[in-house]
């Protein structure tokens, strides 16, 4: 049933008692009055409450969408078995950044993931907050045993970031996409280790 | 030995499963433990399953290593496994220092790269 | 409403009770499973630094009700010999008594505000805030619980 038929049947109900306790008393006005007092706030009560009923079962819905549009807006993939990718499109603050790890380690846990690369080449800026929101998540990935390769990492960036003091060494960073699958698969095993002297 | 750990032999390995969060001379009695035990068979490998710790502090990360170092001065490798993704996030802000230890996301993989390790 | 949790510390077990507490007061308070032990493992570095370094005291904690954000506040409490040096405490690998150190800093680092009131021979006081911003949905929510 619709909110305001709901509503309507209520406040109706509301007038037809008010009418019947007019129709009993109408011979002491007295008492009349000292009943419709008690009976009023009572009954607008009740309409209140099923009027709100309804605001929190709407809020309930709103905040079930809002939740499902922060998990599309960072999504993470699954390419193949325990491999993961999670590509960064946009600004990178603390909050976002936040739920993008949540949802990444939460990732990890469910598809029991041995490596994700994580592509960069989307992010809109990178800084020293920037940086250290990316490494913050490499190392929570490490502790639940998985390994992180970092793609999209162009060498202007890197370069950027060398002299802000990041420190890159401990992490595995790749150029491109593509070659950050193939590591990641090299990784997994299901590639051979490539050769030594490579390019 | 408190009922909140339970260790199990599997192999050459030791598995230690922490049920429920430990007071710190609960920790204390895992490790010490678990150093008696290493000493009194042959192990190669300790995995410290920690599913249950819903807090990962200073004190535990600190006897986390102590396990693997008195593991490893008898020729066995320590893998910590379950460490739950909010527990990583609070350990990594905190910049507690777990690198020298092995991780792994469940005893499954651990035993797997235990097992490799030969 | 919620009122102040206070939980003694006087001994390692209190410190199981006060993550715990820390946990439970955080989720009833609307913060998330990943803030609600960033705060527990905050107050249980405290704890610890009580028992260890001056043997009892206690924690306070208390909601912090704001239009636009809502705060959990953590106060730990002792009557010690005091911290000689805050800012060495603060710096990470500080020593100290029992070579706990990073328990402070890293405290620091977990929590919002962060702030410490200590005086020799007196005591000490660490006050340590974490905030979670309310949505629109939870302000309007909050106005209208708020109408009689």
């Amino acid at each position: 049933m619709d909110t305001d038929e709901v509503l309507g049947i209520v406040l109706l109900l509301r007038d037809v008692l008010a009418r019947r306790l007019f129709v009993e008393y109408q011979h002491d006005k007295d008492l009349l009055n000292a009943i419709l007092d008690a009976y009023e706030p009572a009954a607008n009560r009740i309409a209140v409450t099923v009027g709100v009923s309804f605001v929190e079962e709407r809020e309930r819905v709103i905040r079930e969408q809002q939740e499902a549009i922060r998990e599309l807006s960072t999504p993470v993939l699954q390419v193949r078995e325990r491999l993961l990718i999670l590509p960064i499109i946009g600004m990178l603050d603390a909050q976002r950044a936040r739920q993008l790890t949540e949802q990444l380690l939460s990732e990890i846990q469910s598809s029991r993931a041995k490596v994700v690369v994580i592509d960069i080449t989307g992010v809109a800026t990178i800084d020293v907050a920037v940086a250290d929101h990316i490494v913050q998540t490499v190392e929570a990935a490490r502790l639940m045993g998985a390994s992180a390769i970092i793609t999209g990492l162009s060498s202007k960036i890197a370069q950027t970031l060398v002299d802000l003091g990041v420190d890159l060494s401990m992490m595995n960073t790749v150029g491109d996409l593509q070659g950050g699958l193939e590591e990641a698969e090299r990784l997994l095993g299901v590639l051979p280790p490539a050769e030594p002297t490579e390019r | 030995m408190p009922h909140r750990v339970a260790i199990l032999a599997q192999d050459h390995n030791l598995i230690a499963a922490i049920q429920s969060d430990l007071s710190d001379s609960e920790v204390l009695e895992l490790r010490d433990d678990l150093a008696e035990r290493i000493g009194r068979r042959r192990v190669r490998g300790i995995v410290v399953d920690v599913t249950a710790l819903d807090v990962i502090d200073s004190f535990v990360a600190r006897a986390l290593r102590e396990i693997a170092v008195l593991a490893r001065l008898r020729g066995a490798e320590t893998i910590i496994v379950g460490i739950q993704p909010d527990v990583a996030i609070a350990m990594v802000q905190f910049k507690l220092n777990l690198t020298p230890l092995r991780t792994a996301l469940d005893l499954d993989e651990a035993l797997g790269l235990l097992e490799c390790a030969r | 409403m919620t009122h102040e949790v206070l939980v003694a510390i006087e001994s390692d077990g209190d410190l199981v009770e006060a993550r715990a507490a820390a946990r439970a007061l955080a989720t009833r308070l609307g913060f998330s499973r990943t803030d609600a032990t960033l705060i527990a493992t905050a107050i249980s570095e405290v704890a610890r630094n009580i028992i260890v370094h001056v043997g009892t005291g206690r924690i306070m904690m208390s909601p912090l009700e704001e239009e636009m954000r809502c705060g959990l506040q953590v106060v730990a409490e002792d009557k010690g010999a005091g911290i000689r040096d805050v800012e060495a405490a603060l710096h990470d690998g500080y020593a100290g008594r029992g070579g706990l150190g990073l328990g402070l800093s890293g405290a620091k680092r977990l929590m919002d505000d962060f702030d410490i009131d200590t005086k020799m021979d007196r005591g000490t006081r660490v006050t340590m805030t974490k905030w979670r911003f309310r949505d629109e949905l939870e302000r309007m929510k909050e106005k209208r619980q708020r109408r009689p």
